[in-house]
């Protein structure tokens, strides 16, 4: 019978199967962070061990600061106290974990990858939603909740139920000026949040194929924000080629790793990439994207009442009218990071638009990874960021969930490279609105919401 | 352990949202805090206090009498973004045993599943209709038996839901999966070997 590419690697790590299609599925990659002292309490509260601490990594990320690398230096003392708390139970339990001082440090998302311990056909977790973004290597990866991740550290696996498989294709190619970022906004636009509920997205198609994996890990990264609980591309020449040397990376054959051509999806979902251009959000949910050149929606536009409510309540959060041009709307900051879009090639982009130029508002700049930030710095990107005004600082989560300090003020306008515009979440009353690295380079130039091709 | 789920009945709330999501069940800055009583005061945090403190009363959980309760009816999408498991942490420190939505975010309906919430998925038209007849007699109860798999609205209308097996009879038990999973070790064990067999 065909195969999706997901029902590939799902059956070949299927442990036990219950008579109701419930799965005991083994882990062959864990990650955690700071978050995962839940997890470690109640292997505590059991007496349980961590059966296999050769798989799990941790990461030191969302409560990292973002000007510093020394763990007895941060001055509050629950951020403080988190961070030690990390650390000494990976100690504890003997897994190697990727401190706040190390070399190879830098958000699970990002490192993880970028270290070679993501491979093609690896079933991939972590106690995180933005876990979907590793199946762009061609693994099977999502995001759990800390009882999971309790459950995978004592057993070394997860029950699953297969979610409903859905393919993505985007035809064509990506119009200059345009971003992986820019395709997963004009997705999540057209199918809405709950679009791809519990379900599993296989990316595919020529505009997919043309994105490197850098691109495809920012795809994967919002598939979450679309509802579903995983994304992924099939592994192919491009990621081998991106995989090879690096240091925990063996060898795997991808042949095979991709889904037969009958193979059954539960729905189909096409997109003309070559008519995607920069995109922004004005609300608070991922769905509320429009293209850069358009305007800012009137509740009266809304599709239906819910949403036509729903349309009401973002707009006074974020202290709009509606029918405004977003060109005409100023922010306040711009923040360049997160798991979405802090990688090489999105500092990049960034860099690229401002060259030569100075900005007008603030802008913060946390590279992905420690090792993304050296490379970066190797090139001379660094110095780009700072002549052009902008603060070149260590490897967080930072601004894109505020957790380790960092926050936008209330009322605050911040153009920002993360995933989540939600009310809140760069800090109480802050304003979000979610944009490619491009762009955020653009609204820094200018202090408005434009596409950096017209800076 | 999560406490046994078996029948409810309780006030219940109608939460006229959609897009629920972790951030605003649990904003982000409190999710370094260890889990204890305090999270009561967290839940909800920012729609429920101005950021001096003072309780807002245009929400609809702070005034009487849902402020006691256990049953919140939301729209769609509830608990969508982030995994934090601390979100249903919250709902529960609250006294909120059951949330009724059209569609839940995947993790947190997990995570609800594991920890004793009882996540349930009803069409739009009756979570509406719940959600009215709230409205219209504050403090009625919504009735719920997850035996028979049923929600009874306050007007006598019985809704049938369903809760995937395994996770109904955690809840029913109160049991945990990891204690059943370790039955299942030799399994996970001739799993490895296996596989260490196939590379090695």
């Amino acid at each position: 019978m065909p195969r999706t590419l997901f029902e590939k690697i799902w059956d070949a790590h299927v442990v036990h199967r219950r008579d109701d299609g419930l799965c005991l599925l083994y882990v062959d990659r864990h990650y955690f962070h700071e978050g995962s002292f839940h997890a470690f309490n109640m292997l505590r509260a059991r007496g349980l061990k961590v059966r296999r601490p050769d798989l799990s990594f941790g990461f030191g990320d969302h409560y990292a600061p973002t000007r510093a690398r020394d763990t007895a230096a941060i001055a509050d003392p629950e951020i403080r106290g988190i961070i030690q708390t990390f650390e000494s139970n990976a100690r504890a339990a003997g897994i190697r974990a990727f401190e706040l001082a190390d070399a190879q440090q830098g958000i699970v998302h990002v490192a993880g990858p970028e270290l070679g311990l993501t491979l093609p056909g690896m079933t991939v977790v972590c106690g995180d939603s933005h876990t979907s973004s590793h199946g762009a290597l061609g693994a099977l990866a999502f995001g759990i909740g800390a009882s999971e991740v309790a459950h995978v550290f004592a057993t070394q696996t997860i029950w699953q139920s297969m979610p409903r498989q859905i393919r993505v294709t985007f035809d064509g190619a990506l119009p200059q000026g345009a971003s992986a970022k820019d395709m997963a906004l004009a997705l999540i636009a057209e199918i809405g949040t709950g679009g791809a509920l519990g379900g599993a997205i296989e990316f595919a198609g020529a505009a997919v194929r043309a994105l490197s994996v850098e691109g495809r890990l920012t795809l994967c990264n919002m598939a979450i924000e679309a509802g579903a609980r995983t994304g992924m591309v099939a592994p192919d020449a491009v990621t081998q080629a991106w995989l090879a040397g690096r240091p925990f990376a063996t060898p795997v054959d991808i042949a095979g790793l991709r889904s037969d051509d009958d193979a059954a999806f539960a729905a189909e979902v096409r997109l003309d990439a070559g008519r995607i251009g920069p995109m922004a959000t004005w609300g608070t949910s991922p769905e509320e994207a429009v293209p850069l050149s358009a305007r800012v929606p009137k509740p009266e536009e809304a599709p239906d009442e819910a949403r036509r409510r729903a349309w009401r309540r973002s707009l006074e959060y974020m202290g709009l009218q509606g029918g405004e041009r977003l060109a005409d709307v100023k922010v306040d900051r711009v923040f360049l990071g997160s798991c979405t879009n802090a990688r090489l090639e999105d500092l990049r982009a960034a860099a690229s638009v401002l060259k030569g130029r100075r900005i007008a508002v603030p802008m913060l700049v946390s590279p992905g990874s420690s090792g993304v930030k050296r490379a970066a710095e190797a090139e001379g990107l660094d110095r780009i960021f700072t002549e052009a005004g902008a603060s070149w600082e260590e490897s967080a989560c930072s601004l894109c969930v505020s957790m380790n300090g960092d926050s936008v003020g209330e009322g605050e306008r911040c153009a920002s490279t993360s995933n989540r515009n939600f009310v809140g979440r760069q800090g109480r009353g802050a304003r979000t609105h979610l944009v490619s690295p491009a762009s955020a380079a653009a609204a820094a130039v200018t202090g408005r919401l434009v596409s950096a091709e017209s800076v | 352990m999560p406490e046994p789920f078996v029948n409810l009945t309780a006030v219940a709330a109608p939460l006229e949202m959609s897009n629920v999501d972790t951030d605003q069940i649990l904003p982000a800055r409190y999710l370094r805090r260890p889990r204890d009583e305090r999270y009561a005061t967290y839940g909800f945090h920012d729609l429920r206090f101005t950021p001096e403190g003072a309780k807002r009363d245009d929400f609809l959980l702070n005034r009487a009498p849902f402020d006691r309760a256990a049953i919140l009816v939301a729209q769609r999408n509830f608990g969508v973004g982030s995994s934090r498991e601390a979100a249903v942490y919250a709902l529960l420190a609250m006294g909120v045993r059951c949330v009724v939505a059209e569609s839940f975010g995947d993790i947190f309906f997990n995570n609800s599943l594991k920890n004793g919430l009882l996540p349930v998925r009803l069409p739009e038209a009756a979570c509406a209709d719940l959600r009215a007849q709230l409205l219209a007699r504050p403090g009625a109860d919504i009735s719920v038996d997850l035996e028979a798999g049923t929600l009874t609205a306050p007007d006598g209308t019985v809704h049938g839901f369903a809760i995937p097996p395994f996770a109904r009879d955690c809840l029913l038990r109160g049991l945990d999966e990891i204690g059943l999973t370790m039955t299942l070790m030799h399994e996970i064990e001739a799993f490895e070997a296996m596989r260490s067999g196939q590379t090695g």
